[in-house]
């Protein structure tokens, strides 16, 4: 029988408005969004409406912006069956509004487009981009009163799903969730779709033949599909000394390994179409193109880098109508190009032209996130200050020294970067900022002090070129963790002990030379939110009691330093842990071997383990110069084996096309 | 070497507007405001002047924004175009391009001078939860009090001020369409009309000086709407139109 549609709470929010901290973030009616009747699907053929309500669990601020979600939202409100809605995380003045309630009782999580209950959907997506959000999962899940653990939900609640790059390893979440899924979303939000729909029109069957109810016979139609991760029907056995023995399905039909989802032809899925403009102030205020999907550099450390493969670009066209019909829509007047590596489409310098054309003398502007060190950027850059900015320009070596970078397979000398920043000074930029990472595989003290040398030839080069003396550079340096589906998934994870230690010589070392130190900034987190992060990142299905102990302990918004708490994870850590066996140095700082089972191997990302592992080998013999082996780009070279395009049957799509944007004809 | 760039023509025309803030929208800052507006003159294509620089905004004055969350009609700010254009043109083009809620009222040339300096009163309505005998007694005990002094948290720390003095007139009505006169139990509005001073009086501090002075409750979030702003005319006592010449 149709439930009636719920009712809105936001009659019983605004009262409470005015006494929360900026109220606009929980009000919606965002430029672009959507809201839909709650049955629109009565009118289609089937007669039935699928309903998701889509989070980002981090703050408004953060999340509206996220193009994921977005898109999603988007792809899933286009189809006249589907009711797509947000939701975002609450920060904790309204989660104490929410659970105080008014004379109704608390106020359920809800969703900001129609301030519908979370409850009330079918699905309730999450996005996970990071491993931090997991305790914002539980808040949302309690505040929406669906019961915390998969096994004790009822036909009432929804479906609780996550994706995201972090779904790529969910184990530490599994009890939680009800399924995952990876890789990209457009397409496998629509076939689960489907099958709800489906199940939805025969009145919610179970399946009598194998004793499941109606809740679990839908999970088992998403998990016999191959692209849907149930976990409950996963059952993991441990050997006595703490590792995984086996991961093995215990339902017919379900897939030994589930395959993540790659969207072919980005060209035919321009998406965000209607961008979503908050009145509130976010994280990106500007239109973001997504130039392609994917990467093909070999970073031996970057998780997105391989688990985003192949490299499938959008043509220069697309991009060219995607960036006008943005602005025009949302009114943004800063574009960004984004992807991994943006400077590596095969058309950028076409695209940069073409878009600095298009919009010369108007305040249209537009940026590249990330930029590669090389002087080919310089250019490009020029083209997207042409209207006079020039704020600052950011490279990443990643490592300090020479052989640090080569360790983790990115292949800048350090003529390179001289180079690469005379041009960037030389052409008026005052700033520059270099990113590094700290407690990469390998790496002693003298790699991280590198970092200072590096910084000192970049401002002295500066002094050189420029003849001015208020030159700076600023060092940013980010802590390794090692994540899963990448050659360092074996890694040791270095301790926060080390890692401040090492960040506090550098530090000393670049405020010696007075010379230099009042031109170089020099920004660091310490380094024990890595290792939490660590944890989460390759953490099995035993994490998810700590994640639990944490929020009860009050853990929430773990991603911002003023709420993190280490004290509180390591006291959970160590609760949680009581009577596996396993530790948390055990989860972190230990080396794993070829032969483990790790917690994510029934988790298919394409990439081939053997050439994973080869790869670590490889970097390893590089870091004790064994070997001086290199990991070409497929971009520019024939495939190198890792096995994605096989196995997954997909190839990389790239241009040139050869095609040129033409002016834009005045309206 | 990047050069400054260019100086900007300088404005050909100024247009006053009026907006309100409506519905849930109320709940949006000043500030979010201000960045909304800028987005919806570019998406407008409104020929706006700029100002110089390296970081050139169209150039855009804000006078006396409401209070977050509270509900207006009568809002004010000026552009400065580099065209002259048609205010019928840009009142439609504004509306279009904003969010239903942030809703544009009035567009007219500037009559010259300073906009800001026009706005020397509100008159406000203010819903309740209180029944109309009671209301009119607190308004009158609080109206027969010569200074009554609340604090608020500002930028710069607890201050304290007098919130009787800017108030001219303050009464107690039952809201339109809200029956015979006098029914008992009915719920009321409260008509206020405030005078701009330094420190701002906003009507809830007058609602905190109410609650002191009779012991008044208007409830947990009384819904607050500026009806009108304007010059005031001591005569008669009324708020005028700012946009007038």
């Amino acid at each position: 029988m149709p439930a009636a549609a719920p009712a809105s709470v936001f009659p019983r929010l605004e009262p409470k408005l005015p006494s929360v901290s900026k109220p606009i973030q929980y009000v919606g009616g965002e430029l672009n969004s959507t809201v839909k009747e709650w049955d629109c699907g009565d009118a289609t053929d089937e007669g039935v409406t699928v309903r998701w309500a889509l989070m980002y669990p981090d703050a408004y601020e953060v999340g509206l912006p996220n193009q994921g979600v977005q898109i999603l939202y988007e792809v899933l409100n286009e189809r006249d069956w589907i009711v797509a809605e947000r939701t975002y995380s609450v920060w904790p003045d309204m989660e104490a509004v929410l659970r105080a309630g008014d004379a109704q009782g608390p106020i359920p999580q809800f969703t900001v487009d129609a301030h519908r209950p979370v409850r009330a959907f079918d699905v309730f997506g999450l996005s996970f981009s990071t491993e931090l959000g997991y305790t914002n999962m539980l808040t949302a899940l309690d505040l929406a009163g669906i019961p915390l653990h998969a096994v004790d939900r009822t036909e009432d609640d929804p479906i609780v799903l996550a994706g995201g790059h972090a779904a790529f390893n969910p184990e530490p979440v599994a009890d939680f969730l009800d399924a995952a899924v990876l890789g990209d979303g457009e397409e496998i939000v629509l076939a689960i779709s489907d099958v709800v729909r489906e199940w939805k029109q025969q009145g919610r069957p179970g399946n009598d033949a194998l004793g499941l109810g109606p809740r679990d016979e839908l999970l088992r139609r998403l998990a016999v599909s191959g692209g849907v991760y149930v976990p409950k029907f996963y059952d993991v056995d441990y050997l006595p000394d703490g590792q995984i023995a086996a991961v093995v399905p215990t339902l017919a039909g379900v897939p030994h390994r589930v395959r993540k989802h790659t969207l072919m032809d980005l060209d035919a899925w321009p998406y965000p179409a209607k961008p979503l403009v908050p009145l509130a102030e976010t994280v990106h205020e500007r239109f973001s193109v997504e130039i392609f999907r994917g990467c093909t550099r070999g970073c031996r450390f970057c998780q997105a880098g391989m688990i985003t493969r192949p490299v499938r670009e959008r043509s220069i066209e697309t991009i060219g109508a995607m960036v006008e019909n943005g602005i025009r829509k949302s009114g943004f007047e800063e574009v960004g190009l984004l992807s991994l590596s943006s400077a590596d489409h095969t058309e950028i310098a076409d695209v940069a032209k073409g878009l600095a054309d298009r919009y010369e003398g108007s305040n249209v502007s537009l940026s590249l996130p990330s930029t590669r060190v090389d002087a080919f950027n310089i250019n490009l850059a020029n083209e997207f200050s042409r209207n006079g900015r020039r704020s600052g320009l950011t490279f990443a070596p990643e490592g300090g020294s020479e052989r640090m970078r080569k360790v983790i397979n990115k292949m800048v000398t350090e003529e390179d970067l001289i180079r690469t920043v005379a041009a960037a000074y030389s052409h008026g930029w005052r700033q520059v900022k270099l990113y590094f990472m700290c407690g990469l595989p390998t790496e002693t003290d003298e790699d991280v002090l590198q970092i200072a040398d590096l910084a000192k030839r970049v401002i002295a080069k500066g002094r050189e070129v420029t003849g001015r003396n208020d030159i700076r550079c600023t060092v940013s340096i980010g802590g390794f963790v090692p994540k899963p589906h990448t050659p360092f998934q074996w890694a040791s994870q270095l301790d926060h002990e080390t890692t401040d230690e090492r960040l506090r010589k550098l530090r000393e070392l670049v405020r010696q030379d007075k010379k230099f130190a009042r031109a170089i900034g020099f920004r660091y987190h310490d380094g024990k939110p890595g290792i939490v992060e660590g944890l989460l990142s390759r953490g099995d299905r035993r994490v998810g009691r700590i994640i639990e102990e944490v929020w009860r302990d009050g853990g929430r918004f773990d991603g911002w330093s003023e709420h993190f708490s280490f004290e509180r994870w390591m006291a959970a850590t160590e609760r949680g842990l009581a009577g596996t066996g396993i530790d948390l140095d055990w989860l972190t700082t230990r080396e794993r071997g070829y032969d483990e089972v790790l917690p994510w191997d029934h988790l298919d990302s394409g990439l081939d383990k053997d050439w994973l592992w080869a790869d670590w080998e490889d970097a390893l013999a590089v870091a004790d110069g064994s070997s001086d082996v290199e990991v070409e780009d497929c971009r520019w070279t024939p495939c190198y084996d890792c096995g994605v395009c096989p196995e997954m049957n997909t190839e990389i799509q790239i241009g040139p096309t050869g095609q040129k944007l033409l002016p834009l004809s005045v309206v | 070497m990047p050069q400054p760039p260019e100086q900007q023509a300088p404005p050909v025309q100024r247009l006053r507007i009026r907006y309100a803030k409506r519905g849930r929208l109320r709940f949006t800052s000043h500030r979010d405001f201000s960045r909304a507006f800028e987005r919806a003159v570019f998406r407008a294509r409104i020929p706006m002047a700029y100002s110089s620089g390296f970081n050139p905004h169209p150039r855009i004055s804000y006078a006396n924004a409401a209070p977050t969350g509270s509900a207006s009609e009568a809002e004010y700010l000026e552009i400065a175009l580099a065209q002259v254009v048609d205010p019928a043109d840009v009142h439609a083009q504004l509306d279009e391009a904003l969010p239903p809620g942030l809703d544009v009222l009035e567009v007219v040339v500037s009559a010259g001078g300073s906009l800001s300096d026009r706005l020397e009163a509100s008159r406000w309505r203010i819903g309740t939860a209180v029944p109309l005998a009671e209301a009119t007694a607190a308004v009158a005990a609080f109206l027969a009090t010569e200074s009554v002094p609340v604090s608020r948290m500002t930028k710069k720390g607890v201050r304290e001020f007098d919130c009787r003095t800017p108030v001219v007139t303050f009464e107690a009505v039952l809201p339109d369409g809200a029956g015979e006169a006098g029914t008992p139990g009915s719920l009321v509005e409260l008509d206020l009309l405030l005078r701009h001073t330094v420190p701002s009086v906003r009507p809830d501090d007058v609602l905190t000086g109410l609650k002191a002075v009779s012991g008044l409750d208007v409830g947990e979030a009384p819904r607050l709407t500026r009806l009108a702003q304007g010059p005031y005319d001591e005569e008669t006592g009324l708020v005028g139109d700012p946009l007038e010449a």
